[in-house]
């Protein structure tokens, strides 16, 4: 057990220095670390939100209304087909989740049943076949059609719009100028966002929590907003929506509209050249600005609504056709909602409804205060385990304080290789495994203490000690490993960051604790020799 | 040099006599606690009940009257305001809008703010957690612990013998709820933290077992025909300096955390440290009665039973 064998010690002690190495460039400033030449290890741990400050927030989609609009189109499109077959029908609308319609007359079902198949097409499979699926379900019982979406394109509806989203998403974090931005997909539906050091959380929820799905209609002059709720009828093709701003007023808009907010090729935050006010500037891609155009020219001097997320921001009046590709959008904005705005158009709408189901933000002043904190708690902890361990053990003690030394510069330093995530309770669990890496070498020295006592001399009782604890130190440590492990599998953010400490804390501990104690042991004991070990 | 030595070198404390009134205590502790949850319950923090957490820094120490005066007239349901750590730092808690809404919650986070004004000179932290994500977390809290427990009793079956199985996830139980015991005595907050410090302390009693176990299992084979009683109370003793030897570098250091580690930690690092206390205790007054209880077998030959009643005529 004392003997090493030469390339096991070059092992032993080569583990040692990288662990050294790669913590070292933790105890520099980091502005120094960018002269440091690539080769060397130049990487800090990466400190949590919990720790640097900033904003965690999880975002969930609205599948539900996801999939309610992929009915509604439905509707169309097999409104659509059944034009085009020329086949009467009655009741076409959503019911119980799939779209169904009654065919007028026995003799049209079948080509009806066949209008309606052709619209289906395939998406790719799931996980299990792979093979590409129908996107729906086409089923016909006497004079009625169901027509219902497949698992397989909800699934692939879902999928296209989380990775949409994302990169929506993305693009207006982009836009706030922030460093290091971790934006990933979470679970099927749910986007998990991530900002380091932002001031103002406030700016980035206004930026999330919008769909932003923006167009140009105009506005109806059949009659008024007043007349039509007066009267609760709505001409057809019209709906009631209301001012953004309060109070909020009633428009009549037409459903049908001019322009699309996709049609937008840039958007940006400025001042009316007259009032001073306010402004979002945007331009039309080439498409967009041909079809503004049109219906410019043909409706001068009506009102038209700019909306967005069902919202009138504005209705101005179209006083001459619109021909240029460029427009103003004025709204009684501060700037601050300007520049909201522009960020939103410019990066283009959700496909879908987003909420924000998780939030948790970290001033910068409590994550400084908590790294201040835990330092302090970690130094004060290890004097005390260091005294303790010295005063039980004296020279073993030591020994055992210098694999504690290099335990903790260890942890650190595959921290650092890992880019592991090091949070407030993550410091906690460094402090804990301060408490308890010396516990390995507690088992050891307590059972050289009882071989002495039986009367073994030095080497036999150290031998003996090393070999009869190494099971304990083993089954306690797997233990420990589990309930780490567990963690890391079940947490999230900071209660991750201790599940990481603690199982790396468990595994540095044991080599230290262990092996290395038991390779200064074995030099120790070559060196000089003892005749009695006091311990 | 004289070293320090917490516990003499030979000790013979009878701790297997003690059982009964050990396992008594055990017993009060593990039914109090279950009394308790159902009764005074777990105070759960909105990790799991949902809801928003506001911690602020004020300019001066804070008026905690009036601010609970102010925002109690939002109308927002229960609003708990505390210092937090120090006079100038207030903690608040918002009980989450009853609405099946996500989006309620930073409606109401809106208003809070709103109505702190200038009197919130920075806003350290802001947590809402809608009602979704808290259903989930609990879930996943109580599964994590369930998963932890049946993890443990597997490999300590798969390393000894099934008693010993038996008798560590018995003291690991009796660690668990006499903890939650304590959050509720204390009614000190319930969070994913607290989890975290149950599954902590889950590993630190597995540990502290698992030594005496080995210690038991050696001896086993050493003395074979050593009263278990006898054997069981040499192999406590045995390790008994080491018990207390870890115990104290480990409390050591938590006790430096709670006192030093901020007050967000507070909670945690206490929980901690009651469960490093529990779990030393059980390790030594419930780990090793339990396997006095249902005997071990000693042979290899099967006769688990046999032995126990054996062990159990030897007493009598």
């Amino acid at each position: 057990m004392l003997y090493f064998e030469r390339w096991k010690v070059v092992l032993i002690v080569l583990l040692c220095f990288a662990g050294l190495a790669y913590s070292a460039p933790n105890f520099v400033p980091k502005a120094q670390l960018e002269n440091v030449p690539g080769w060397l290890p130049n990487k800090q741990i990466n400190l949590g939100l919990d720790l640097r400050g900033g904003s965690y927030m999880l975002l969930g989609l609205d599948t539900r209304g996801l999939e309610h609009s992929r009915l509604q189109d439905l509707v169309n499109e097999v409104r659509n087909a059944l034009r085009d077959v020329r086949v009467p029908y009655t009741g076409l609308g959503i019911q119980g989740g799939m779209v169904t319609v009654t065919i007028t007359r026995a003799e049209d079902v079948e080509k009806a049943r066949v209008a309606i198949d052709n619209l289906a097409t395939t998406v790719s499979g799931n996980v299990f076949s792979g093979l590409p699926e129908r996107d729906l379900l086409v089923n016909a019982t006497g004079q009625r059609i169901d027509v219902s979406v497949t698992e397989a394109a909800k699934l692939a509806q879902l999928q296209a719009a989380v990775q949409q989203s994302i990169e929506i998403v993305r693009r207006r974090i982009d836009e706030l100028g922030t460093t290091e931005p971790v934006i990933q997909r979470q679970g099927a539906d749910r986007i998990l966002v991530q900002v380091p050091g932002l001031e103002d959380p406030q700016q980035l929820k206004e930026l999330l929590g919008r769909t932003a799905r923006m167009n140009f209609r105009l506005v109806s002059n059949a009659m008024s907003a007043q007349q039509a709720i007066a009267t609760r009828t709505v001409p057809a093709g019209t709906e009631i929506l209301y001012s953004a701003e309060e109070p909020r007023e009633p428009y009549l808009v037409e459903r049908r509209i001019m322009v699309g907010g996709d049609r937008l090729r840039d958007a940006s935050p400025g001042f009316d050249q007259r009032t001073g006010q306010p402004v979002v500037n945007f331009r039309f891609d080439s498409i967009g600005g041909r079809q503004f155009g049109e219906v410019t020219r043909e409706n001068v001097g009506r009102p038209f609504a700019i909306v967005l997320d069902n919202e009138v921001i504005s209705a101005p009046r179209i006083n001459e056709p619109i021909l240029g590709d460029s427009g103003q959008i004025s709204g009684n904005f501060t700037v601050q909602e300007a520049t909201n705005l522009a960020i939103l158009l410019r990066s283009g709408a959700l496909p879908v409804d987003i909420t924000i189901l998780e939030e948790r933000t970290v001033g910068p002043g409590l994550g400084a205060d908590s790294i201040a904190a835990g330092e302090i708690a970690a130094l004060i902890g290890a004097a005390a385990v260091v005294v303790f361990m010295i005063a039980s053990y004296g020279f073993f003690g030591v020994l055992a304080v210098a694999a504690l030394v290099l335990n903790v510069l260890m942890l650190f330093g595959i921290l650092s290789i890992l880019q592991a995530t090091l949070t407030l309770p993550g410091i906690a669990g460094i402090v804990l495994t301060i408490g308890m890496a010396v516990d390995a070498n507690v088992l050891i020295y307590e059972r050289i203490r009882e071989e002495v006592l039986a009367g073994k001399g030095p080497v036999p009782a150290i031998e003996t000690g090393y070999n009869k604890a190494l099971s304990s130190i083993l089954d306690a440590n797997i233990t420990t490993l589990i309930s780490a492990a567990i963690l890391f599998q079940m947490g999230t953010g900071p209660v991750r960051g201790f599940a990481v400490t603690l199982a790396i804390g468990i595994i540095t501990s044991v080599f230290t604790a262990y092996t290395v104690n038991r390779l200064m042991i074995s030099v120790w004991l070559r060196r000089s020799r003892p005749k009695a070990i006091v311990l | 040099m004289r070293l320090l030595k917490l516990i003499p070198d030979d000790t013979h404390i009878p701790f297997v006599k003690w059982r009964h009134i050990a396992v008594s205590l055990s017993v009060i502790v593990v039914v109090a606690s279950a009394i308790l949850l159902f009764t005074r319950g777990l105070h759960f923090g909105i990790d799991f009940t949902g809801g928003i957490l506001i911690e602020i820094s004020t300019d001066g120490p804070a008026d905690i009257a009036e601010l609970r005066r102010d925002l109690g007239g939002l109308g927002l349901g229960e609003i708990q305001i505390q210092e937090f750590g120090q006079a100038d730092d207030v903690l608040i808690r918002v009980q989450a809008p009853d609405s099946e809404d996500e989006a309620a919650s930073q409606r109401v986070v809106d208003m809070v703010k709103a109505e702190l004004g200038d009197r919130a000179v920075e806003y350290r932290r802001v947590e809402v957690v809608g009602p979704q994500v808290s259903g989930e977390l609990v879930q996943d809290g109580i599964l994590a612990v369930v998963i932890a427990v049946v993890l443990m009793l597997i490999y300590i079956w798969f390393r000894f013998e099934w008693q010993f199985a038996l008798g560590s996830v018995i003291s690991l139980i009796h660690d668990v709820m006499a903890t939650i015991g304590v959050f509720c005595i204390l009614q000190l907050e319930f969070n994913l933290a607290s989890i975290a410090a149950l599954l902590t302390i889950v590993g630190y009693s597995m540990n502290d077992t698992v030594i005496v176990y080995d210690r038991i299992r050696e001896n086993l084979r050493k003395y074979k025909k050593m009263d278990l009683s006898e054997l069981l109370d040499l192999s406590i003793n045995q390790t008994l300096s080491r018990t207390i030897m870890t115990s104290g570098t480990t409390l050591l250091a938590l006790a430096a955390l709670f006192i030093f580690g901020g007050a967000v930690l507070r909670d945690f690092t206490f929980a901690m440290i009651f469960g490093i206390f529990v779990g030393t205790y059980s390790s030594i007054f419930v780990g090793a009665p339990v396997l006095l209880a249902i005997g071990v077998n000693r042979d290899g030959s099967g006769g688990a039973a046999q032995t126990a009643k054996e062990s159990a005529a030897g007493k009598a």
